[in-house]
């Protein structure tokens, strides 16, 4: 917020940093009135008492409370704030709201909190904004990308396609420069420090557009006591009622005092919502409307409340829907029609009656429909000086031009615009009077003005009517799109249906209210047609012709944030994009931030000319979400850091994070991957581990498998149904390990299940698979086999597991439990036990994952921390030491024990994992069986997997490498014949160990094979061997 | 997001639910006696039609249990919805195939319009 730099020699700008003027007031309002040159003596909506001080590009500028960016600059004469997409010509505001198309600013300069491509005349300016113009290097005055405008014949319409062709690759290349040189703002660098709230609500009604129509139409729903929700996209409810003739009268009140009473009637009922600067971004499925608030963005940083969010994202469930969301007006296409300068002529009105702002001394007004008139008329009697009326049309609506004239303001008729002047801001107009079909005749007459307002007729905005997949009917005397039929719970009303007069759009209001207020179950309360008093003067007749001649050729602007001229687009249907969907993609016109929402009925009439059709018979293009760019922030909402995806942790997790563990996510969960000590390496934590659960005891936190108790009577059949072996005979105590399989013959998930009694069971499932399995398990039993008596009751969180392992561990049970024989010969392998641990009842389950002597201990998970503890108290005596997922990965990988995804992946069956053993023949029927017998499944040069020993034994395989058959790689494509799933060093064996999936790996056993590199070095020579390398090391074959 | 309804718990965002592919194809009784063909029409071949379709719906944050939905796949509409076991309901099934009464293709240009004759009027 330094004001210092760039201050104008003999003024002292002192900025404040609550927003309020420094004493003495009168002198610090008379100094900001003197900065505004453009600003009215009196009138709009902003507060004069508050003068507010801001940056342009680094120059200070006043403008007052209430003022957004746009209307603080007009104010000060300042029309060009920024350069072109593609050609960086001067482009300047030219409109008042969220549809102008290229009056884009960077706000902010910091690297966590600087906006791009923000809409000047939607932000509200606050004091110290820093607003800097985009796309212009080195200044906005001199820019030297500007040397496209000089290129622009050899830049048409999908050049970049045409030109920057070449070897596969070089796109990548080229694109990179292009982007550098077409663009936009520059994205923040730094994480957003803001937060942003989401919030559900329903309602019965939901009111879009704070307008005449909208509020009558939330004031007749309120009425009836329905809960309503009335959404306005700028600071202050009244729409155009704001920019409206100072004359108007409604109820007999003026516009500001009717919307004012409104305004206090829907706030004091407690069943309505009235939400400003809230955009209606997103008409989803089932009457959900996503709105977008802006809760704080009009505040200087230090006025936000902390508490509040920056944004917040309402996902609103109406029952029925209003949209009041009012017309766009259109520019029209003559050549040069892109100055700074140039603005709707709606826009011009509004920044006149709403911001007290004239945005010139000298305007000329060119016009395809009576409102040009108005608009001139207004201007003058709001202090501009008015040069004249350009209307395209030989005839204009009764009394209309002379009104104009009566006011000293000259009127061209049966004329057009064929050329504009002026670099910065427009300075004058070359008018040429128009023949029957538009070709300028007669000699050229220049007509000098520091502004020119366009009006070419409005459209209704239709955008959320056509996301809730309304079909939208053309309408001729408008010139555009209206909603035709209904989908959804929704109406339209006022401007937004093609109802331009104030009388009309506040009947159509209440009627959409009570009407929508009726379908949804409320009484709608008695309706009174309001009395009003309305000056303004309606479109007429339009000119129907929207391309004229002089349009076709030249540097006639359709889309200005996208810089689309007519001619991009003649030139792409002339190269055989007819759609008008297809051109749009070419062109890319209306694909800019603004979405094309005053281009789009141009840019369609523009195909429909060139192609010698009616507009309707071109089409549209679809309306999508959202509205306008919302940003990521509010997407996101407080969904972000730990809240993106919520992480589950064990009873021990404190334990282990005190103890210096790493984590890593294994499905939801945090697990302990290796606990390195001071100054040691992962790689040594991990040998430290593996060899100390190999010759005293690991201790792992098994908590995080996936369990679930199977109860019924028939259980038993249920698991033989599920798993690939035999569950019949396994009695009372006895544990078992199991495979699934989907239908199609593939593993899914593996485990070890317990048979506590004979109608109860204890499953296990992989940690990432427990959700999954449980899920699957319910699915055939709600579905396939409803007659079976069997419950499913998921209890992972409820076990906590601590798994021993090592020699050393029966020493550490019996100093451990009371009540049983831990030693391996009374409690054998596979069966468990309930013990007493200090008198806490605990399952014990002689299970092992590691190949070595191994007990699981489960506790409730509220004991898990205290058993944790006893566990390391009483094993110190014997060596113990916690180990990781990455050790637990290692011993199994010794031991030759699978892991469902990493050894597997979904096109393994249990023949390609050698475990034919697992496979019951005898039993029945179970998931998956007869794929196993299917063509494929049966072939012989399936992969299956095998062990792999490097010929070095210090050589680590990478996992997913590449097996070939030869020493040398050959030319692609290479023949494989299969890859590595795991690779390790293994303590135990002093070597590297890896599995790997390879073509007919059971009938290779003994083979030599190579292994690729992925830095390309030469293959690597291993020998194809069983699995379990402990055994083969006991067997002395290692 | 659409709304669906359970029959165990009532209306509830599609959030909640997990979807469970087409509906009424029964596992078979005795897969042994089918040929690869016949299995693999089981395991891997579905309807895909557009418009209404049988499915298989899961309110899996809500009270885990499985039912059957007749869907539009082209409006997303919800036509029917019926506990497992229960008989598909015979449904009047001459309706727009996409809401904006489009009968063939998908999102071609002329869908987005209504005839200059077809008139206003909501078609809920």
């Amino acid at each position: 917020m330094s004001s210092s730099e760039g201050t104008a020699p003999g003024t002292s700008l002192d900025f404040r940093t609550d927003g309020t003027a420094a004493a003495p007031a009168d002198r610090q309002q008379m100094r900001a009135a003197a900065r505004q040159p453009y600003r009215r003596e009196a009138g709009g909506r902003v507060d004069r008492s508050k003068p507010v001080n801001f940056t342009f590009d680094g120059k200070p500028v006043s403008g007052y409370a209430g003022d957004t960016i746009a209307s603080a600059l007009l104010a000060n004469g300042i029309h060009m704030i920024a350069r072109g997409f593609k050609y960086h010509r001067p482009r300047g505001v030219a409109s008042a709201g969220s549809d102008d198309p290229a009056g884009l600013v960077q706000i902010g300069s910091d690297a966590a909190v600087t906006d791009p491509n923000t809409r000047a005349s939607e932000q509200e300016i606050y004091a110290g904004l820093e607003v800097k113009s985009q796309n212009a290097w080195p200044s906005l005055g001199f820019d030297v990308g500007a040397i496209n405008d000089v290129l622009h014949q050899f830049l048409p319409s999908g050049f970049y396609y045409k030109t920057f062709m070449g070897p596969p690759g070089s796109w990548m290349g080229f694109e990179k420069i292009i982007r550098a040189a077409a663009g936009l703002g520059v994205a923040p660098k730094a994480p957003d420090p803001d937060h942003y709230d989401h919030i559900n609500h329903h309602c019965e009604v939901l009111v879009v557009g704070g307008g005449p129509a909208g509020l009558s139409a939330a004031r007749a729903a309120a009425r009836s006591g329905a809960r309503v929700v009335l959404c306005e996209e700028t600071a202050e409810l009244g729409g155009w009622l704001l920019s409206a003739d100072p004359d108007t009268r409604i109820e007999g009140l003026s516009p500001v005092d009717w919307i004012a009473s409104v305004e206090a009637e829907l706030r004091d009922h407690p069943e309505v919502r009235v939400l400003t600067r809230t955009c209606a971004y997103g008409y989803y499925a089932e009457n959900q409307v996503n709105l977008w608030e802006k809760v704080v963005d009009h505040q200087m940083p230090a006025d936000r409340d902390p508490r509040l969010p920056r944004q917040r994202n309402w996902r609103i469930r109406a029952r029925e829907v209003v949209l009041a969301t009012g017309a766009t007006e259109r520019p029209l296409l003559f050549p040069g029609n892109d100055r700074p300068g140039i603005l709707l002529a709606s826009a011009a009105l509004t920044f006149a009656e709403r911001y007290g702002v004239l945005i010139g001394r000298k305007i000329a007004v060119v016009t395809n429909n009576d409102t040009g008139y108005d608009a001139a008329c207004r201007l003058k009697s709001a202090g501009a000086g008015v040069v004249a009326v350009i209307d395209q049309r030989a005839t204009a609506g009764p009394g209309v031009a002379e009104r104009a004239s009566s006011l000293g303001i000259q009127v061209r008729r049966e004329a057009g615009i064929v050329a504009t002047k002026g670099r910065k801001r427009i300075s004058a107009l070359e008018v040429r009077r128009l023949g029957l079909d538009g070709t300028p005749s007669g000699p050229s007459e220049t007509i000098a003005c520091d502004a020119l307002a366009v009006a070419g007729g409005f459209s209704p905005n239709v955008a959320l009517f056509s996301q809730s997949r309304g079909q939208l009917r053309y309408e001729e005397a408008i010139g555009a799109f209206v909603p035709g039929r209904s989908v959804q719970r929704e109406r339209s009303a006022g401007a937004a249906n093609g109802t331009f007069d104030l009388a009309g759009c506040l009947a159509a209001g209440e009627v959409a209210g009570a009407e929508a207020t009726t379908a949804a179950g409320f009484a709608a309360a008695a309706q009174a047609t309001p009395d009003v008093v309305d000056p303004s003067v309606s479109p007429g007749v339009l000119d129907p012709r929207t391309v004229l001649p002089t349009a076709r050729a030249g540097r006639t602007f359709v889309d200005t944030q996208n810089d689309v001229t007519v001619k991009d687009l003649r030139l792409a249907v002339q190269e055989g994009y007819h759609s008008v969907e297809h051109a749009k993609r070419y062109t890319t016109t209306g694909m800019g931030t603004d979405q094309g929402k005053t281009v789009n009925v141009n840019a369609f009439a523009v195909l429909a000319d060139k192609q010698t059709a009616s507009l309707p018979q071109i089409g549209t293009t679809t309306f999508r979400q959202p509205y306008k760019p919302v940003t990521f922030g509010a997407v996101a909402g407080a969904h972000t850091k730990g809240h993106f995806h919520p992480r589950r942790t064990t009873a021990m997790h404190d334990w282990h994070v005190q103890n210096g563990a790493v984590f890593e996510t294994v499905g939801d969960w945090l697990r302990p991957w290796v606990y390195p000590q001071v100054g040691e390496s992962p790689e040594a934590a991990l040998q430290r581990e593996v060899r100390a659960a190999r010759t005293e005891i690991g201790v792992l936190d098994a908590s995080t498998l996936g369990k679930i108790d199977i109860r019924g009577k028939d259980a038993r059949t249920f698991l033989n149904r599920v798993y690939t072996n035999a569950w019949s005979k396994l009695a009372p105590g006895r544990c078992r390990y199991g495979l699934m399989l989907n239908e199609d013959g593939m593993v899914f998930d593996d485990g070890v299940t317990t048979c506590l009694a004979d109608d109860h069971f204890h499953m296990t499932t992989t940690t990432g698979g427990a959700a999954r399995v449980l899920a699957w398990l319910e699915d055939y039993l709600q579905t396939e086999w409803p007659d079976l008596d069997v419950r499913l009751t998921s209890v992972t969180e409820q076990w906590a597991v601590v798994s021993l392992t090592g020699p050393r561990t029966p020493e550490l049970m019996a100093d451990l439990v009371e009540d049983i024989d831990p030693s391996p010969d009374a409690f054998p392998f596979m069966s468990w036990q309930t013990a007493s641990i200090d008198g806490l009842p605990a399952r014990v389950f002689r299970i092992s994952f590691t190949g070595g002597l191994s007990y699981e201990i489960n506790v409730p998970a509220s004991y898990g921390l205290w058993l944790w503890q006893k566990v390391m108290d009483k094993g110190a005596a014997y060596g113990i030491t916690p180990y990781g997922t990455e050790a637990m990965h290692l011993l199994r990988a010794e031991a030759g024990f699978i892991i469902v995804g990493q050894d597997t992946d979904g096109t393994m069956t249990p023949i390609d994992l050698r475990m034919d053993k697992l496979v019951s023949e005898t039993k029945g029927d179970f998931i998956g069986k007869r794929s196993l017998s299917r063509s494929d499944t049966v072939r012989t040069d399936r992969r299956q997997l095998v062990g792999l020993l490097t010929e070095d034994p210090s050589t680590v395989l990478t996992e997913g490498a590449h097996v070939i058959e030869t020493a040398h790689e050959p030319a692609p494509p290479v023949p494989m014949l299969g890859h590595v799933t795991s690779s390790y060093y293994s303590p135990t064996l002093a070597r590297s160990i890896a599995f790997a999936a390879v073509k007919s790996g059971g009938a290779r056993l003994g083979e030599t094979v190579y292994v690729t590199r992925h830095d390309g070095g030469a293959p690597i020579k291993a020998t194809i061997t069983e699995l379990d390398f402990l055994a083969q090391k006991e067997a002395g074959r290692v | 997001m659409f709304i669906i309804p359970c029959p165990y718990c009532g209306d509830r965002d599609q959030s909640e639910y997990a979807y469970g592919g087409q509906a009424h194809v029964a596992r078979p009784a005795n897969p042994e006696n089918l040929s690869d063909a016949e299995w693999a029409e089981f395991v891997f071949f579905r309807d895909n039609p557009k418009g209404p379709f049988a499915e298989r719906w899961n309110h899996a944050s809500g009270c885990r249990r499985w039912f059957n939905v007749i869907r539009s796949t082209a409006t997303d509409r919800i036509l029917a919805v019926y506990k497992m076991g229960a008989p598909r309901p015979e449904l009047d099934l001459d309706r727009p195939a996409t809401p904006c009464g489009e009968v063939a293709g998908s999102g071609n240009d002329a869908v987005k319009l209504v005839s200059a004759d077809a008139g206003t009027g909501a078609a809920r």
